[in-house]
């Protein structure tokens, strides 16, 4: 390894500061320009409901909504981000805007080791605000890029179907 | 509001009732606790150097720059490991004559697999410890190697282990009967040879660990994303001299395991050895293709074998090779031969025969090893004999459903026990033969494929007939010497409050064991669920116990605190009959209160009971000691094993132009015995369904002539995604076990064991009309246009 340009390490470790609004709270990271996304919410922010699971946009577990649409945040450098307004999970849920959607895989049991849940959760929730009705296809489709080894996915889909009938009973406001 | 009353209407039942998991919520809200996202003060992170070789000699090591890097605490090699761990061997002393070379957390002066991690750097970060791998130097020199089945066997090849005579790990032979001379005078016989690629378990979270020894008080913890916190507390004890009170293991949410997490390795090893050096909490997350190339691999099978027949289509005899390709050593301490032992005895095991002979051959090659996955053979053993079964049919001219109603043993004949030798306490196969018959619409649906062929449309039926291991008993694991507990263990207090804590040792992946459990002691007690708080998962409060593996958690666990819950009531009710002057016998509790058992009139709250014997024992009468803990062992006597059934269908179409095949519907029939939560057992035989499908027709991990994983991504290799995979149709059949009180079996591993058998038979009834042929899993499109011969 002779010849090894050290100040390649020392500029991949260099920190830039981002601002960035997560879950409504401004806040502002000291990052590496190589840092992504998901690694600055998950080890700056401790926002650890957000999860890397393939860290190639292929299995949907680090979804998150930046600035209103869902993104794969391991696959974006957090720099990117700079100015940006995030929602995690964990907002999503304080805000109670996926309410209805976590009452429903909760009561159909949609989850069992919960790693791949968040990113469902964003994935649904951003199907919902597009298609108000989708079919059982539309809403696979919808999910065919997140992953989940443990439930053989008929109950997330169910739970998705469940809300979005009961959203459109309710007059669609949630 | 007109249909009778059931067990399910009395207050507080809750075996049998669908109740959502209380610690499912924290997991929708993003508050899950795994491994993964543990930070602990002052915590370091390692990374691993891995072999770019299959094959190859460690000339040398220069870390000299890479310990230099600003940021490196601790660059480690196998020679600085090797001095604080013991060397460990992957064997079992009940499969005689088995073998494996010694291992380390790293490598001495070779490596044996591509991937295999040779060097550790703990860092300030995981990035800088990834820099410093890249300042490594290794020198290599490459040795022969071995990466398929056929040229690890041939006779002065490669051999991987120094000093054996070949690769050959273990080689096992069952006779029962007279094969040859049946199948000499049978009036027919099929024969195939099927083979089944490797797959892997491909969790979510990959394995993650966080080691921490605190060398002032000598005691190690280590936050472990595993199944099996017991052994690995009695692991790192044992390698590493620390006195078992003093290793701490600690298994909080696990994303996802499915028999992978439950191993020993390498890095995982070696983590806790870095922790020891330092004395300083280290943290190690695989990333995906470290996953690939380091988690176990499973099936990895080439199975020949024939069935013989008399001329009305009985089955008379099967006769079974089995080669089996395990990588460079077997697994520890579970071994890798488990699942060959598992596929010879499961062969045929649904059906009424006598004459069987098998011969299981593992072999060693130079790739990562195998071993126990989700179904550990189940779907081997089940492709086999039911592709057999099909071709019979096929060839006498009979329906699948009707060859295997002739055959299956009959539901009145048990006990039983098959040709190989497990002992069947009582199964189902014709109910669930018949059920299955109904669900899938059988009759439709074959009208209906005979339509679409007119029109070009190619459509395929497949059933599968399947039995399944649960609840191993010490005869499992005990008798080889491995200290892996066939028993489990519980402590369940009542509060000052009147609520119960149940401590115990089965651990909780997401399939529901806290929920179950909490369901079976508020059932038992007499109590709201939402009063029951169930804790699990760590060896330092929960006591010793097997925990979750081999589908024992319901049948065990469960079995466990129900007697458990016996025991604290009945303790309960002595001190409520104290207080009330009353017989224990004459009280029982409802809702949390003391009842009469005749009238079922209120005494007095439990929560009273507690607040006295707490708060007020001197109100008691002298000599009263109230003992509102219990603590309850329970280890499964009587059969072996509790032996699940059940029967699998499958709708799929096969494009025969590009090869794509479509699932369109999955049926099951299972009888996993006493049902305790029927969601959740949905949800394990779908999610089962799912893993089984993955493999029949997408999961391979693909290896290149030199011993290269070729497709270590999810971007390579394939997984099922929600738009491939149909919806499924469940059915039950209860058959309760009569060794428990409880009655339930497993059911984790049932909806794999059948799933790719029903995809084989499926994609083979749609192609008969081509006169074309699938014998080997997965199957691709490129396999299905092979056998059409348009490719």
């Amino acid at each position: 390894m002779s010849g090894f340009d050290q100040t390649l390490l020392d500029d991949a470790d260099e920190t830039v500061r981002v601002q960035l609004t997560v879950n409504g709270r401004r806040v502002a990271c000291e990052v590496a320009p190589r840092e992504t996304l998901v690694d600055c919410l998950r080890n700056e922010l401790e926002l650890t409901g957000t999860h890397a699971g393939c860290e190639m946009g292929a299995c949907g577990a680090c979804l998150v909504q930046l600035d209103g649409r869902a993104v794969h945040s391991c696959l974006m450098f957090a720099v990117q981000a700079d100015g940006a307004t995030i929602n995690t999970i964990e907002g999503l849920s304080e805000t109670g805007v996926i309410a209805d959607l976590q009452a429903e895989f909760h009561r159909r049991n949609a989850l069992q080791c919960g790693f791949c849940t968040p990113g469902m959760l964003v994935n649904a929730h951003e199907l919902l605000s597009q298609v108000a009705q989708p079919s059982r296809e539309e809403i696979r489709d919808a999910l065919s890029g997140n992953y989940c080894r443990c439930t053989g996915y008929e109950a997330i889909v169910d739970a998705i179907e469940a809300v979005a009938q009961a959203r459109d009973q309710g007059g669609g406001t949630k | 509001m007109s249909a009778p009353l059931t067990s399910l209407d009395r207050p507080n039942s809750y075996i049998g009732r669908s109740v959502p998991r209380p610690n499912a919520k924290r997991l929708l809200a993003g508050r899950g606790r795994y491994i993964s996202d543990l930070k602990l003060p002052r915590m370091l992170h390692a990374a691993f150097l891995r072999s770019p070789h299959a094959h190859a000699k460690i000339v040398a090591i220069n870390a000299e720059q890479a310990l230099a890097l600003e940021g490196v605490h601790l660059v480690a090699t196998g020679a600085d490991l090797a001095k604080i761990c013991t060397p460990w061997t992957g064997t079992l002393d009940h499969f005689k004559g088995m073998i494996s070379a010694p291992q380390l957390p790293l490598p001495l002066d070779r490596v044996v697999w591509a991937g295999q991690a040779v060097v550790a750097v703990v860092a300030e970060s995981r990035a800088i410890a990834e820099d410093a791998l890249e300042l490594i130097e290794v020198d290599y020199e490459d040795l022969p190697l071995v990466v398929d089945i056929d040229g690890a066997r041939e006779a002065g090849g490669p051999v991987i282990n120094p000093g054996s005579a070949n690769n050959t790990c273990f080689r096992a032979h069952l006779d029962n009967g007279t094969v040859d001379e049946v199948f000499a005078h049978a009036a027919h016989v099929v024969e195939e040879e099927i083979t089944f690629g490797r797959h892997t378990a491909v969790t979510l979270e990959p394995r993650a660990i966080v080691a921490d020894y605190d060398p002032s008080a000598g005691m190690l913890t280590v936050h472990h994303a595993t199944q099996t916190p017991y052994q690995f507390q009695d692991l790192y004890s044992r390698h590493y001299g620390i006195p078992e009170a003093r290793v701490r293991v600690i298994a909080t949410d696990i994303g996802g395991s499915f028999g992978m997490k439950l191993h020993v390795y390498h890095e995982d090893m070696a983590v806790v050895g870095l922790s020891i050096l330092l004395g300083r909490p280290v943290k190690y997350v695989a990333d995906r293709i470290e996953s690939f190339v380091s988690d176990i691999h499973a099936r990895d099978h080439r199975v020949r074998a024939r069935m013989a027949l008399d001329a009305k289509g009985e089955i008379l005899a099967m006769d079974v090779l089995d080669l089996t390709a395990i990588g460079a050593f077997s697994t520890y301490p579970r071994t890798s031969v488990v699942e060959g032992n598992q596929v010879i005895r499961l062969i045929g095991a649904p059906y009424q025969f006598k004459n069987y002979r098998a011969t299981l051959e593992v072999i060693f090659q130079n790739k990562v090893q195998t071993s126990q996955y989700r179904a550990v053979g189940h779907p081997i053993a089940c492709a086999v004999t039911e592709r057999l079964v099909d071709m019979a049919a096929s060839k006498l001219g009979l329906d699948p459903f009707a060859i295997r109603a002739q055959n299956v043993i009959a539901d009145d004949a048990y006990p039983q026990t098959s040709p190989t030798g497990y002992r069947f306490e009582a199964l189902s196969h014709q109910a669930c033969l018949k059920r299955l018959r109904e669900i899938m619409g059988y009759d439709a649906l074959r009208a209906e494929q005979v339509e679409l062929r007119k029109r070009g449309v190619y459509r395929g039926i497949g059933i599968a007939t399947f039995v399944e291991i649960t609840n191993p008993s010490p005869a499992f694991y005990g008798v080889g010497g491995a200290r892996i507990s066939s028993q489990d263990g519980a402590i369940l207090s009542l509060t000052p409050s009147g609520e119960v804590r149940c401590l115990i040792s089965v651990t909780e992946q997401g399939q529901g064991t806290e929920a179950i459990i909490s369901q079976i002691v508020a059932d038992q007690l007499g109590l709201a669920q939402e009063h029951v708080k169930v804790i699990t998962g760590d060896t330092e409060v929960t006591p010793h116990g097997g925990a979750t593996w081999a589908c024992r958690g319901a049948g065990i666990g469960g079995e466990t605190a129900l007697q458990a819950t016996r025991a604290l009531k009945r303790n309960i009710l002595e001190i409520a009959a104290l207080i009330l002057q009353e017989q224990p016998s004459a009280l029982d509790i409802i809702d949390g209160q003391v009842v009469d058992a005749a009238t079922r009139n209120q005494r007095m709250p439990i929560a009273e009971i507690a607040r006295i014997a707490y708060f007020r024992s001197d109100t008691l009468p002298p000599g009263t000691q109230a003992q509102l803990t219990v603590s309850h062992h329970f280890a499964p006597q009587g059969y072996p094993f509790a032996f699940t059934n059940g029967i699998q269908g499958c709708s799929l179409e096969v494009d025969v132009e590009t090869g794509f095949i479509k699932v369109l519907k999955h049926f099951i029939v299972e009888d996993c015995g006493r049902i305790i939560n029927p969601m959740l057992v949905d949800e394990q035989l779908r999610g089962g369904i799912v893993q089984g499908l993955g493999a029949a027709l997408f999961e391979e991990c693909r290896y290149s002539e030199t011993g290269q994983l070729m497709n270590g991504s999810l971007a390579d290799y394939l997984v099922p995604m929600p738009m491939e995979m149909p919806d499924i149709v469940i059915a039950h059949v209860e058959t309760p076990t009569a060794d428990t009180v409880l009655g339930a079996k497993g059911v984790g591993e049932a909806g794999t064991a059948a799933a790719s058998a029903c995809v084989l038979n499926a994609v083979n009834d749609a192609l008969a009309p081509f006169d074309a042929t699938i014998n080997s899993i997965p199957i691709t499109p490129t396999k299905v246009l092979k056998a059409l011969k348009r490719f």
